[in-house]
């Protein structure tokens, strides 16, 4: 079932490439095979495996519970957050609190997750802000 | 004898303080990332190059960096595989039939340093390959027109999918979609912007290194994080290390094993697509076919730890003639160094070898130094690296999240590039449940400029005839094989992926 839907997917998605792809402006400076060319023609391969794999499906994978689909979904949406708060709040800070985050949910316990949250955070800083000189986000605090 | 005098200028470059430093430090994270199930060789080095490129290395030293990281990976991957039976890489799969039975008889010290040689044999027997085969490559590919290099490309996706994935339009999607995502941003030819939807970030396309990191990395953590287990530290301290050298007997019994197998592996790194997993996978095979007359393999035999050893080695040497030689890699680390060089602004192929010598002669150079090096990390130092098995990924993964971060934002400075990574991490997430290789679209992202403008150099140069991509004997030749190498799978492909990935342990790295 899974192969099914994701063989649907690949097709819409195939359809919608090829459609952006029509859409394209053509300049009126062209070479003889333009802009759309290739991208119609990955188009059609896109369609055609995606086709293949809808009428001819694996055995099904094994998906994980509701719950460890939660999990994952979380993770995203730190992960995201993280990237949002990055310039705000500075390095230091938000890399402390996402890699804590994540140390927790991969099974550490509350301490040993702010001491890896922590710790992470600072050595990726003295590592690769201070020694190699790599530039991190600034945070209000100045690092 | 102008190889030689090449190869003379190449130790001269790489003989610096600076690059042996680089090389150095490559082996011995790259020996710690191959260990650690769960960093392969493919992400270890995606997760380094945003850092070799925002230290501002040159091409030499960054790629001096990430092919020492490489090569120690191929050669760390076996101390898991032999010590806990977990694979620490994919190609380090075929090791743990005979090394962990080896290690349960006492002898895991013996396992270890024999696999060491059997690595250093594999690699350094490749790189000697690398040397004779890449120049004689060259010349051909100095005859290839457009024409030839779209056929080239088209190769390279057709035949990669034969080994990467048990189903054939899986490994396709997966090409057309990485071509895809290639196409996205400003063409380059007539300077219309394709598929970016008003959005300024995408006019120069995406980055593939985003790509790369996003898929390989991330999507590593979502799957610990899917199975939340506590990794590999249960039972490392249960397995006794042992004497550290072999006995000369059990060496001298295993030459002739190493140097087949090394011919072997090196042969199937070369062929597009195969890569080192395909490498050890038949060593062992064949070794088990040739030799096994006691049905000792499988039970701990020294043998059955040499032969994958030194064929995964070597295929890691011979998959980056194809890379070198001309800009097609054979595998997914190789496809991860294409990265690299594209991203310093040099076209791997021909003529890299005509205007970078240094480049090209300096790294072989440096194989040869992180060989050596290599060797003697791991059969004195090994105790060092078992002791890293110890940490758990629990502590391991965020490190290896937060990286992965620091490193794409030191690229571009934008939160833009990191919310593309990702969506790519949870792309390959998804992509990985369904079986889809992340290869091919890590590939086709890569190739895809080239390939669109090899076409439309070659319909242009012929004044929009389409039948131009198959006018020449070369073109015709490279079109055929690439037919033969996606059908040819079709038919026999499927017994002898069953067998390789019948071991395939869900815990190691994706791909080689």
């Amino acid at each position: 079932m899974s192969d099914r839907i994701f063989g649907i997917v690949g097709i819409l998605l195939a359809i919608g490439f090829a459609l952006s792809a029509l859409a394209i402006e053509e300049s009126f400076l062209s070479d003889a095979v333009g802009p759309k060319a290739f991208p119609l023609i990955i188009a059609a391969i896109l369609g055609l495996s995606s086709a293949t794999i809808a009428l001819r499906p694996d055995a099904e994978p094994a998906w994980p519970a509701l719950a460890r689909l939660v999990e994952i979904g979380a993770a995203v949406v730190v992960m995201i957050l993280y990237a949002e708060f990055l310039p705000i709040a500075g390095f230091v800070i938000a890399t402390a609190f996402a890699a804590a985050y994540l140390a927790w949910r991969l099974g550490s316990g509350p301490i040993e997750a702010v001491l890896v949250g922590i710790g992470t955070s600072l050595g990726i800083y003295v590592i690769f802000h201070l020694v190699l000189g790599l530039s991190l986000a600034r945070g209000p605090l100045g690092f | 004898m102008e190889t030689f005098a090449n190869l003379a200028d190449g130790f001269a470059i790489a003989l610096t303080w600076q690059n042996l430093l680089l090389a150095l430090l490559g082996c011995f994270l790259g020996t710690v990332m191959g260990a650690l199930p769960g960093l392969g060789p493919s992400n270890g080095v995606a997760i380094l190059i945003p850092l070799a490129f925002t230290l501002g290395l040159g091409a030499t030293p960054s790629l001096i960096l990430l092919t020492s990281v490489y090569y120690g990976a191929m050669y760390g991957g076996r101390i898991s595989s032999i010590l806990l039976n977990i694979p620490g890489d994919e190609p380090a799969m075929m090791t743990c039939l005979d090394g962990h039975p080896m290690a349960l008889k006492g002898m895991a010290g013996e396992a270890l340093s024999l696999s060491g040689v059997a690595s250093f044999v594999g690699a350094f027997l490749a790189t000697w390959g690398l040397i004779l085969l890449a120049p004689q490559l060259v010349k051909i590919a100095l005859l290839f027109g457009p024409a030839e290099y779209f056929a080239l490309f088209a190769l390279a996706f057709m035949t990669l999918g034969g080994v990467s994935s048990t189903n054939q339009a899986k490994s396709a999607f997966a090409a057309a979609l990485g071509l895809g995502l290639a196409t996205v941003g400003v063409d380059t030819q007539t300077g219309v912007p394709r598929f970016t939807y008003g959005e300024v970030h995408l006019y120069d396309g995406l980055d593939f290194l985003v790509a790369i990191v996003g898929l390989f990395a991330l999507s590593e953590v979502f799957i610990f994080l899917e199975n939340r287990h506590g990794g590999a530290e249960a039972d490392a301290g249960k397995v006794k290390i042992g004497r550290l050298y072999p006995p000369l007997s059990m060496l001298k019994a295993c030459v002739p094993t190493m140097l087949r197998t090394s011919f072997l592996g090196f042969l199937a790194g070369v062929l597009p697509g195969a890569g080192a997993s395909l490498g050890s996978f038949i060593s062992y095979s064949m070794e088990k076919r040739l030799v096994d007359k006691e049905g000792t393999f499988g039970t701990g035999d020294p043998r059955g730890v040499a032969a994958p050893e030194a064929g995964n080695n070597a295929a890691a040497g011979g998959a980056l003639v194809p890379m070198l030689a001309l800009g097609v890699p054979g595998s997914g680390t190789t496809a991860v160094l294409l990265a690299v060089l594209l991203a310093l602004n040099i076209t791997p192929g021909p003529l890299l070898f005509t205007q970078n010598p240094d480049v090209v002669w300096g790294l072989i150079a440096a194989l040869f130094i992180a060989n050596f090096m290599l060797l003697a990390m791991n059969i004195p130092m090994v105790g060092l690296f078992t002791r890293v098995l110890m940490v758990p990924s629990r502590i391991l993964m965020p490190i290896v999240a937060m990286v992965s971060f620091v490193g794409i934002y030191g690229i571009s400075g934008s939160t833009f590039d990191l919310l593309v990574m990702i969506g790519f991490g949870v792309m390959g997430w998804v992509l990985r449940k369904l079986d889809v290789p992340l290869v091919p679209i890590i590939l086709g992202t890569l190739l895809g400029n080239a390939m669109e403008n090899n076409l439309r150099r070659a319909v242009t140069i012929d004044n929009g005839d389409w039948t131009t991509l198959i006018d020449s004997p070369l073109s015709i030749g490279l079109w055929s094989i690439a037919l033969i190498g996606f059908i040819l799978p079709l038919i026999i492909g499927r017994k002898v992926k069953a067998g390789m990935h019948a071991r395939r342990d869900e815990e190691g790295a994706l791909s080689d």
